[in-house]
């Protein structure tokens, strides 16, 4: 079962603004009934451009019901202008937060919003000109690479939480671990490791690598204190170090062990990896 | 832990069962007093090693087995596990195998990941269902290889109840000396089996699918049939299933398979009278609602019915408002982005298959509680739908 925010709870039980507003000017129709989730928005917005009312239906889960009441709410009064900065993730802030495989309801609410505010302008919208990436649920490389740097995200994972992409077939899989590489290293967003699938690595590759890592990010900075380090084996997971210089009188050594040097192991050549002390 | 079980309306025990307070007295001793070892020499072990022996026996009884083919393991998956890569280590030039599209995860993720599980190159056949959830068997017959080591075949589908015709089945694979597995975690208790009569080599049976505690399950291997165990170790099942017995469980189990057997008449009677109370009025007073499945190939307690234009979820939602408990095959409550396999290999539109849901009874669900859930499904498909943009009122 799903923990959902009392906020989600009454949203879906006692949603707001259920159905269309009468005679709208801005309709934003989101999704499919093949997807599993689908949302109609519709707006009245008067000649200060503010919107006056809003309404919903939707076809989906509990959050996607919570989420379309939820927007209704944070919309209306609202002017266009303003309402065009609403992100997904304010969705769902304002529910309290959503769990993270649900995250994808609060992008839908966003998207609704984008595609009425865009016919009440009377314009397209850019982003159904992009390339289809996952043909399961329809998701283009454009709306893939703005959730990636809307929502800062790191993994695969996570962009079919946001996304829906690739939680179909999964063939896209290694199309979307490319975009977002491209997109992470744009530098459009902080650049860190990418977290995808746990990668298999022989213990050879995993030497190589470490070796660099150690050689290149590691060993300079505990030159600086007058330490050294060494690589002894790796065994599976298990990465045997030796401790060398000042290090090996140092008391936060192995403080330095675990929070520096395996840390930088797991960023830089694999998550599973154990750094310990060779005796 | 209050979990008000009381008020709760359990219509979902093909996922799980309670556990029949017969059980529980059987149990009780074992999980207090009789602390032995069955293993040991004194008495104080061997008195545990007898209640194991008698459980046993009541297992092979509902079985129609002998005792000697009954193996205790720890669920419903070790066993499906043990069967198939039992069959696939005892024929190693043998590389096929024969399966459906709707198994349950317990077999169809284990043939998915074969290669890296045996790290041989196997091939697996899953043989696609018709609309209503049945099998072709004259497809199943051209599935059957020289080269094939086993067929896995559930004889009771968890989502929708449909009936697999594996007596037959099994017939047909012995006939061209294939070894035949089927997976009857949902069928055990709930229709009459008589192994001793059929040629089925291997079965899997789940305590907790039949008024038994969770974490028990039970191999049966036929005599004669070979067999490597999944799990070696010590001398325990005869060496065919190491690790010290879960004995409480196991004699728990034994008590409600005596209890299986007594029940099957009132199972396929007033069970299925409620059942069918249920289907039909929900049926009748829910336009553009359906059945999955097979109408009549199927196990008495499950009625599966999609619900056109509304999401699984939200509506178990709202059941649950009423401690009305029951399942969806909905994308959003299988875990995938993905609406469940079964109804996608049956075909079953998208319209239907995100807003379907599972009502499975046992002998504990009253008339009355049939009638209330039949007096609030209504509404709560109503007010959903009110909601859906897909939905237009007639």
């Amino acid at each position: 079962m799903w923990e959902y925010t009392d906020k989600v709870q009454q949203h879906f039980l006692h949603p707001h603004n259920v159905g269309e507003v009468e005679k709208p000017n801005g309709t934003g129709e989101v999704g499919s009934l093949a997807c599993g989730d689908a949302l109609k928005l519709t707006l009245k917005i008067d000649k200060d451009e503010r919107i006056v009312d809003a309404k919903f239906k939707t076809f989906g889960c509990a959050s996607a019901i919570a989420s379309s009441s939820a927007l209704t709410m944070m919309v209306t009064g609202m002017t266009v202008s303003e309402a065009e900065k609403i992100t997904n993730e304010d969705i769902a802030d304002y529910l309290g937060g959503l769990p993270k495989e649900k995250m994808h309801c609060s992008v839908m609410g966003r998207e609704a919003l984008e595609a009425a505010i865009a016919d009440y302008r009377g314009v397209m919208l850019p982003m159904a000109e992009g390339e289809v990436v996952c043909e399961c649920f329809g998701v283009t490389d454009l709306e893939v690479i703005r959730a990636i740097r809307e929502s800062n995200l790191r993994s695969v994972e996570e962009i079919t939480n946001f996304t829906k992409a690739g939680g179909g077939c999964g063939k896209c899989e290694d199309r979307l671990r490319e975009i977002l590489h491209a997109t992470v290293s744009e530098g459009t967003v902080t650049p860190v490791q990418i977290v995808g699938h746990p990668k298999r690595m022989t213990t050879l590759q995993k030497i190589k690598k470490i070796e660099e890592v150690l050689e290149r990010e590691i060993k300079p900075v505990l030159r600086k204190d007058g330490g050294d380090i060494e690589l002894v084996d790796v065994d599976g997971d298990f990465v045997m170090v030796s401790l060398r210089g000042a290090c090996t009188s140092c008391a936060k050594s192995q403080t330095t062990l675990k929070e520096y040097v395996e840390k930088k192991l797991r960023e830089l050549v694999l998550e599973t990896l154990i750094v310990e002390e060779a005796k | 832990m209050n979990c008000d079980a009381d008020k709760v309306i359990y219509m979902d025990n093909n996922a799980t069962t309670r556990v029949a307070p017969e059980v529980v007295d059987a149990m009780l001793p074992f999980l207090t007093d009789c602390y032995g070892n069955p293993s040991s020499m004194y008495n104080f072990g061997g008195q545990v090693g007898t209640a194991i022996s008698q459980a046993r026996g009541k297992v092979a009884e509902l079985l129609g087995a002998e005792s000697s083919e009954i193996i205790f393991t720890s669920c419903g998956t070790e066993s499906d596990s043990t069967a198939i890569l039992s069959a696939l280590q005892a024929f190693p030039e043998k590389r096929h195998i024969v399966t459906t599209r709707v198994e349950h995860p317990a077999v169809k993720n284990l043939c998915e990941n074969l290669d890296r599980l045996t790290g041989h190159k196997h091939r697996v056949t899953r043989l696609q269902v018709e609309s209503d959830g049945t099998l072709d068997m004259a497809r199943y017959e051209e599935a059957l290889a020289d080269d094939t080591a086993i067929v896995s075949v559930m004889w009771a589908n968890n989502e929708t109840g449909v009936i697999f015709p594996v007596e037959k089945m099994a017939v047909m694979a012995k006939e061209r000396g294939i070894l035949f597995h089927t997976d009857a975690v949902q069928a055990v208790g709930k229709i009459p089996i008589n192994l001793g009569k059929l040629d089925i080599d291997f079965l899997s049976l789940s305590g907790h699918k039949l008024h038994a505690p969770k974490g028990v399950g039970v191999l049966y291997v036929k005599r004669g049939t070979p067999y490597v165990p999944f799990l070696a170790g010590g001398h325990q099942e005869e060496g065919r299933r190491g690790g010290t017995e879960n004995v409480a469980s196991i004699v728990g189990l034994g008590k409600a398979c005596e209890l299986a057997g007594k029940m099957m008449g009132e199972e396929n009677s007033r069970v299925k009278a409620l059942r069918d109370r249920l289907e039909e009025g929900l049926l009748a007073s829910v336009p553009k609602s359906m059945l999955n499945g097979h109408k009549t190939d199927r196990l008495p307690n499950t009625s599966n019915i999609s619900f056109e234009f509304v999401e699984g979820e939200a509506i178990l939602l709202h059941m649950n408002i009423y401690n009305i408990c029951a399942s969806s095959g909905s994308a959003c409550t299988s875990g995938s982005l993905e609406p469940s396999h079964v109804l996608r290999a049956m075909g079953v539109p998208f319209t239907a298959a995100h807003g379907s849901i599972r009502f499975s009874l046992s002998i504990y669900n009253t008339e009355a509680e049939v009638d209330f859930v039949l007096e609030k499904m209504p509404p709560i498909i109503a007010e959903l739908r009110e909601m859906s943009p897909f939905w237009k009122a007639e």
